[in-house]
């Protein structure tokens, strides 16, 4: 497949590389989003923390499998059905890749990141927990990553401790390596907060986490977005992601896992495609993947992700994180003016993320109103209530970018929040 | 340009509904109110409670509210509790039928209860808004989803 590359390529005969320059016209060109009209407005879309848009080219390939590449995988004798399992298989490999896993056979695929949580939770937890085995989470995880182990711990009563932030959103490193213990069973943390944008010292924590003899687990669904993983390098054990978010489609997530631990867990589901052998009176497993793919999987979502990975990797990721990090230094430095905005989260390290609150305008409020001038945002708890008690809040606003979005988007979201404002005057 | 679409957002609101959400009525916690109940719009977090007393003719003495949302929600709450004080049960769940039909705009209010409550559906008309903004809707009917659990002797309502 052609791509079209939005990135424009200026090679510098005297420096010898390339100077790129970040064409995001271009890139918003390949997003047919970027066209619509919400209440009579071009779509100013910052909600891209909550589900990116999709470009033409993963459209384009999902269509295209749909039409002409369509049959089960893993299945038939036949030519069309040995070419969906090599489209599907290709792009457990690209995700391999992408997060420079040692082996495609490491990628698992499930519904989205909170299914992989719910695997690992189910799968590992429950044959390698007990009663008083502890699991240490941050105090700004996502939902995904605490009602899972809340619901092992139910069953099996493991304890579940918090790793606290201080004001700013900052990741207090000593007081999250003080709850470590011979305890310790696993360390799952995030590694970039939903709604503060803070990115965790990743690898500083799987080291604690080793010392200590737990496992660690990082939750990708923000971090891969806008900072990307190199699982070996950080050296995680489990690191999960989800593809809508990554400019792919909804329905298909990852769970990465190091071979010589996912091959000693047990089924997550049962059915078909799992299994080796089956008899009434017993049934024998596949290898990793397989044993924890039960069903037919999401090929068209498989094959939608790793053009969506292609995507990405046609701008290229630090070109993107670079454009998000202007982005979001505009936005705090522009928000910041604004009387009455308090953002919510100031870690040293951040990415393109901006939660806020007004004095005297509710966060629903804000987006009602900013949504009449096609500025769309999150307004709400983020699926992260602990993180809003520990902040005194029940709600925040939140702008989230992503690769398309463009400095003047920033100007809009300031208009319409002033618009808000002089409404609730 | 966009007049609707700003007319609709003046619509919604109004000085009134601003009023009530900067300084509602009610919000107190009783020290007499034997019913109550948590009401919780799951999708943003807001909650209220909302604290009733009724008297032996089981007529509504007393309604008050506590909690944090947004303008809609605490307006909403805070015109509810003064609109439904000295009205029966009976009545109250006639008059919310009412107003869920003002905001949703869906169907017309009966016309029996347009005649009964003629004073509070003209008072309520100003949160008849939301109707062009159906995400907003569960906002304005929180509160009253919320007293009638609490007069049913449920602990609590969500607009789930």
């Amino acid at each position: 497949m052609t791509m079209n590359t939005a990135i424009n390529e200026n090679i510098d005969p005297k420096a010898g590389k390339r100077a790129n320059f970040y064409d995001v016209e271009a890139i918003r060109a390949d997003f047919p989003a970027m066209k619509v009209e919400v209440n009579g407005h071009p779509l100013t879309f910052l909600d891209s923390g909550a589900s990116a848009q999709k470009p033409v080219q993963v459209l384009e390939r999902m269509d295209q499998a749909y039409r002409e590449e369509y049959a089960n995988v893993h299945r038939g004798a036949y030519r069309l059905s040995e070419l969906a399992t090599e489209n599907y298989e290709n792009a457990r490999s690209s995700v391999a890749r992408f997060m420079n896993a040692a082996s495609a056979d490491e990628i698992i695929f499930t519904r989205n990141a909170t299914a992989a949580f719910n695997l690992v939770s189910s799968s590992w937890g429950r044959k390698n927990l007990r009663a008083g085995d502890e699991i240490v989470v941050s105090h700004m995880e996502h939902h995904a990553n605490i009602v899972p182990w809340q619901l092992l711990r139910d069953e099996t009563g493991i304890v579940i401790k918090v790793a606290p932030i201080d004001d700013d959103g900052n990741f207090l490193m000593d007081e999250f390596a003080a709850l470590l213990g011979a305890k310790t069973k696993l360390v799952s943390i995030t590694q970039t907060s939903n709604v503060l944008g803070t990115m965790t010292p990743i690898k500083e924590i799987a080291r604690l986490a080793h010392e200590a003899g737990a496992l660690v687990m990082f939750d990708g669904a923000q971090g891969i977005v806008h900072a990307g993983i190199d699982v070996q390098d950080v050296d995680a054990d489990f690191y999960v992601f989800t593809g809508h978010k990554l400019y792919g489609p909804t329905g298909i997530g990852v769970l990465y896992g190091k071979l010589d631990i996912l091959k000693n867990m047990p089924p997550y589901q049962g059915g078909g495609d799992m299994i080796e052998m089956v008899t009434f009176e017993k049934t024998t497993y596949r290898e990793p993947p397989a044993r924890f793919e039960a069903g037919t999987p999401p090929i068209i979502e498989a094959i939608g992700l790793a053009a969506a990975i292609d995507y990405v990797n046609s701008i290229g990721q630090e070109a993107i994180a670079g454009h998000e990090v202007e982005l979001l230094n505009h936005a705090t430095k522009a928000l910041g003016q604004i009387d009455g905005l308090t953002i919510i989260g100031q870690a040293r390290q951040k990415c393109a993320i901006v939660s806020f609150t007004i004095e005297g305008v509710h966060p629903h409020d804000i987006g009602t109103i900013i949504d009449a001038r096609g500025v769309a945002i999150r307004a709400g708890h983020h699926c992260a209530q602990p993180l809003m008690d520990r902040f005194g809040l029940a709600a925040t606003a939140r702008a989230s970018f992503g690769m398309y979005n463009k400095k003047e988007d920033v100007d809009v979201l300031v208009d319409a929040l002033l618009y808000a404002k002089e409404i609730f005057a | 340009m966009d007049d609707a679409i700003d007319d609709d957002i003046r619509a919604l609101y109004q000085e009134v509904i601003l009023d009530h959400g900067k300084n509602p009525r009610n919000f107190r916690h009783p020290d007499d109110a034997p019913l109550e109940a948590h009401g919780n719009n799951p999708l943003c977090g807001d909650k209220l409670t909302v604290y009733v007393r009724l008297g032996e003719d089981k007529k509504i003495e007393d309604a008050a509210f506590e909690g944090r949302g947004c303008a809609i929600s605490i307006a909403s709450a805070s015109m509810m509790t003064g609109i439904l004080r000295g009205k029966s049960v009976a009545e109250m769940e006639r008059l919310f039928g009412a107003f869920h039909t003002m905001c949703t705009g869906e169907g017309e209010i009966d016309a029996a209860a347009a005649e009964e409550f003629e004073d509070d559906i003209d008072k309520l008309k100003v949160l008849s808004g939301v109707k062009q903004f159906p995400m907003r809707v569960k906002c304005a009917t929180l509160a009253w989803h919320t007293i009638n659990a609490a007069i049913l002797g449920e602990q609590d309502a969500s607009t789930e």
